[in-house]
């Protein structure tokens, strides 16, 4: 976390500490203050989507894990993903949808004693890779899916 | 004020599972209305779930989430009779809170 700091602040300029926090992209644990990366969400490739995270070159890891995730889904307005992450001290889980107008969908901050482990529904605007990105002691790992949408069943 | 969240709290072994569906438009500022104009983006940014004052979970959200959105997650420890509080903040500045006690 110090490193993004630090990082952040030399990419920062004369901003405010929360701007910062928020540039780094996670929540420090704990914090009630209200901040959403707008930086993140606004971004349309992976490598963007994690520099505006705070983060650097991603590994590609199988201990991140998809479940309850169809590989073909009928509807892109509601895609059931569901992530659990095997990698040890993970702090955060980030759900990327490739060709979505914007990349980043969800971010979720896991704080020690939560298992790292979580499912949500989101939105795909066509068949597409969708990034499980996890932070993990600091460093970054990736894990991706394909998943078709049919949008009612019209074939895709 | 938006509609309450439904939220499902249950203990399972040491851990407690919690399960919540919101009530929220979620409109991603994509879509455009029968004249044509863009219907402006009106969606959730941010969630804390919490259990005894700490924080069990912090979720920043894009326009990328479903309508109603649902999210489960687990955490160590709680017991039956604990609550959980789940807040959210959308961009619009509206806010909800709702509280559930685990089962």
């Amino acid at each position: 976390m110090d490193h993004d700091r630090r990082e952040a602040l030399r990419r920062g300029g004369a901003v405010s500490l929360l701007t910062l926090v928020a540039a780094a992209g996670w929540l420090p644990r704990g914090a009630a203050a209200e901040t959403w990366n707008k930086d993140a969400f606004a971004t349309h490739s992976l490598d963007e989507t994690i520099k505006a995270l705070g983060g650097g070159a991603p590994v590609p890891s199988q201990d991140i894990v998809f479940f309850s995730t169809p590989d073909i889904a009928e509807n892109g307005a509601v895609v059931p993903i569901g992530i659990t992450s095997n990698v040890p001290k993970t702090e955060a889980v980030a759900i990327l949808v490739e060709k979505n107008p914007n990349m980043l969908a969800a971010v979720f901050d896991v704080p020690a004693g939560t298992e790292p482990s979580l499912s949500t529904r989101i939105k795909m605007a066509q068949t597409s890779h969708v990034y499980a990105l996890v932070k993990a002691d600091g460093k970054y790992y990736v894990n991706s899916k394909e998943i078709k949408v049919t949008l009612g069943g019209c074939g895709g | 004020m938006a509609d309450p969240m439904k939220i499902r709290a249950n203990a399972v072994g040491d851990s407690t599972e919690v399960k919540v569906l919101m009530s929220h438009e979620m409109e991603t500022g994509q879509r455009k209305d029968a004249q044509g104009k863009v219907i402006p983006a009106w969606f959730i940014q941010n969630v804390h779930v919490t259990h005894n004052d700490k924080v069990v979970l912090a979720a920043q959200w894009g326009t990328a989430v479903s309508k109603n959105p649902f999210m489960s997650f687990k955490f160590k420890g709680g017991a039956k009779g604990d609550k959980v509080k789940i807040t959210w903040v959308d961009n619009h500045n509206d806010t909800r809170t709702d509280e559930a006690t685990i089962a």
